[in-house]
């Protein structure tokens, strides 16, 4: 896998190397204090948490599915920590790290993989568009949303900016192309948030692409840059400052998230058909969440009790997801019927209330499941 | 000789068997490589027929799609993966406007025998867009045939059937029926094999004509077993485009009744399509209106509640009711 040794090349922002050792970036000055970098820290452990919680609760049948975020922490928190309360993100399915940082409760991820929901929060109350599963429809939606801001004179000073996640997978899709090119031909307030965790299910890299995703962005006509996906620091600086030439008029830039997806693709996945665990060694050293706790460690900016303190509040917090999973109740069955329409819906209407009397007759009955 | 497969094994058999037949049968898709698809349908065929004829593409369905119209034109028979029916989407133009209407658009000067694999239908607890049921878009798309299997020995042929026509079939799976067994001589000519434009009498019956397809084949056959004092005729579908009226008609002309059961919403639906020509054909025969027992129009809900949703044991029966009310 040749492309898979370039993120050795020159243009990965990096600023925290995997032992966490912090260098400054000329481009990309990081402005952020001790308590901040602190709370990076903590949202990596709690993420994760939730994430392996999660992934337990799938096994013991409490999910129908779920797909992991583990290994990409960082890109999830660096960016999301980047945007502001009034900046819009479209995620994909994956973007559990986004949700949190938009105050998505993780009650609320975990009702759509338990079947509960299709949805799951107001997009519009948290910034934070619903999950997309069919693979790049979301980045045309962002575009059109960042079209949309740019109509509404949101763009200057105190503007916002739009943010679209997608995998290396979605870049193959015309959707995803089609975006890149609305986008730039409008100059478009938007951030495309490509996490390269170099697989799709079990195609690598070489399937999608034959030139580095970030540089895509040039032949559309806007700025690429690729980012250490691994370095909470290098995602957060480089995302606000592609927000930033965003909402100040500068159009389109894609970040190219260099990652890797530690876990299965989903509940559902057999990675060892196709990864060799040499792999999956290679990239815990450059774990996320090792390399921001060396870097607090060394420069001092954490002591133990702080790290007593997540760990503490990270098992309270799987206890409650745990909980909240578990006593998730099923929706009314008429629920099917909800919201289908705006507009008051005859036809609808009338299959709702037969299937209210069909549902009615078995309790007339008193039979489990009828005759 | 006889095996005994899943409707998934059979599948996977059907395709070994036309790639080792025919060196321009070509596979492609996301995951149908190494991983063998999502639902390990292609498993195995990578390794023996290599990356070149077991295609992983870029995760792109019109581009699955439209380079399967490309190599068609120029002499392979490639038989597409979609990995679930919500999927297909992205590649309805390539189908639609291009797929469907090339051999009339040459006035049969051009070849179009692509195979396009879904694996559709609920009752999988799935997440959204893993679980549809879209086949009345592609019958109602002239130039397109649709076909679909209710069991392992149709499974094995059919697909062998549908990669041989020249014209673009489109296969769909019932997932949540992958692992349903039969026995299947995997040895028979291809010849000897019914055709898959035929329906099928999959039980006999003498008061009422239950016509399934696909995964709803299980449940009204579960559902002619629970009457016990009405005698229900199941026909087994199969394709879907074009549907074998022939078939059903002669059955509802000795029944005089009909009920329709599908996974896909009701209107609209192939059971709306059946009502209609079965009471121009045999108006005087029916004892009561044709009835349809389906989804509802809504989205499909989210898993928890899709054993409401989807049609089931007792819907069907209930539908059966309703056609005997007359
Ligand atoms: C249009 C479409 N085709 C296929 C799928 C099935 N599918 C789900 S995830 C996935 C791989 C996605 O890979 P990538 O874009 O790299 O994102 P990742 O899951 O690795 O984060 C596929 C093929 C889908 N969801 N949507």
């Amino acid at each position: 896998m040749s492309d898979n040794t370039a993120h050795e090349e020159p243009e990965l922002v990096q600023l925290l190397t995997p032992e966490g050792v912090f260098t400054e970036h000329p481009d990309y000055p990081l402005d952020i204090d001790p308590e901040e970098v602190r709370g990076l820290y903590r949202d990596l452990v709690l993420v994760r948490r939730v994430d392996q919680e999660a992934v337990a609760l799938q096994r013991q049948g409490e999910l129908g599915l779920w797909a992991s975020l583990l290994g990409q922490e960082a890109a999830q928190i660096g960016s999301g920590r980047a945007l502001r309360p009034d900046d819009m993100a479209f995620p994909s399915y994956r973007e559990h790290g986004v949700a949190w940082c938009r105050g998505i409760q993780p009650r609320e991820l975990l009702g759509m993989f338990r079947g509960v929901t299709n949805g799951g929060w107001d997009p519009n109350e948290h910034g934070f568009h619903l999950y997309t599963i069919v693979i790049g429809s979301q980045a045309l939606h962002a575009t059109g949303y960042a079209m949309g801001v740019q109509r509404d004179g949101s763009v200057g000073e105190n503007g916002s900016a739009v943010i679209s996640y997608f995998g290396d997978g979605a870049t193959s899709q015309g959707d995803t192309n089609e975006a890149f090119n609305f986008a730039a031909v409008n100059n478009a307030p938007v951030v495309f948030f490509c996490q390269n965790n170099q697989w799709a299910i079990s195609e690598p890299l070489e399937r999608q692409s034959r030139v580095p995703l970030y540089k895509r962005a040039s032949g559309f006509g806007f700025p690429g840059v690729r980012v250490d996906g691994n370095d909470v620091l290098a995602c957060l600086a480089v995302t606000r400052s592609a927000l930033n030439n965003a909402r100040e008029g500068q159009g389109p830039t894609l970040i190219e998230a260099f990652t890797y997806r530690m876990g299965a693709h989903t509940t559902n996945d057999d990675p060892s058909r196709y990864r060799v665990a040499a792999e999956l060694e290679e990239w815990e050293r450059k774990d996320p969440i090792l390399r921001m706790r060396a870097y607090l460690e060394n420069e001092g900016l954490a002591d133990d009790a702080f790290f007593a303190q997540v760990e503490t509040e990270s098992d309270r917090l799987a206890e409650r997801v745990r909980h909240e999973c578990r006593t998730m109740s099923d929706p009314d069955p008429l629920d099917i019927f909800a919201e289908v329409y705006a507009e008051p819906n005859v036809h609808i209407d009338r299959q709702r209330a037969e299937f209210a009397d069909y549902l009615a007759s078995f309790e007339d009955s008193g039979a489990e499941g009828g005759r | 000789m006889s095996t005994n497969l899943t409707i998934g094994k059979g599948i996977n058999a059907g395709l070994r068997r036309a790639m080792e037949a025919d060196p321009k049968v070509l596979i492609m898709g996301e995951d149908v490589g190494k991983l063998g698809g999502v639902f390990r349908v292609t498993d195995g065929l990578h390794k023996d027929f290599g990356a070149d004829r077991v295609i992983d593409t870029p995760l792109a369905e019109s581009g699955i799609i439209g380079t399967a119209i490309g190599l068609a034109l120029r002499g392979y028979r490639p038989v597409c993966e979609i990995q679930f029916d919500g999927f297909f989407f992205p590649a309805a133009n390539q189908t639609f406007s291009q797929l469907a209407k090339m051999r009339r658009r040459s006035a049969g000067k051009l070849k179009l025998p692509v195979v396009i694999r879904i694996p559709y239908g609920g009752g999988i607890g799935a997440v959204e867009h893993h679980s549809e049921s879209p086949e009345a878009y592609f019958t109602h798309t002239a130039g397109l045939r649709a076909v679909t299997v209710a069991n392992a020995v149709d499974a094995y042929w059919m697909i062998q059937q549908a990669i041989a026509s020249d014209d673009p079939v489109i296969f769909f799976e019932p997932k949540r029926r992958y692992y349903e067994k039969a026995e299947v001589d995997t040895e028979a000519p291809l010849h000897a094999a019914a055709p898959m434009g035929g329906a099928r009498i999959a039980r006999p019956g003498t008061d009422a004509t239950l016509v399934a397809y696909g995964p709803m084949v299980k449940t009204a056959l579960q559902a002619a077993a629970a009457e016990t004092e009405r005698s229900i005729e199941v026909v087994d579908l199969r394709s879907l485009a074009p549907v074998d009226y022939d078939t059903v008609v002669e059955s509802v002309k000795r029944t005089g009744r009909l009920i329709v059961t599908h996974e896909a919403p009701l209107t609209g639906g192939l059971g709306s399509e059946l009502a209609a020509r079965v009471t121009e054909e045999c108006f005087y025969h029916l004892e009561s209106p044709v009835i349809r027992v389906a989804a509802f129009d809504t989205p499909y809900p989210q898993s928890r509640l899709e054993e409401h949703y989807l049609p089931d044991l007792d819907r069907v029966l209930d539908g059966v009711d309703r056609a005997f009310a007359y």
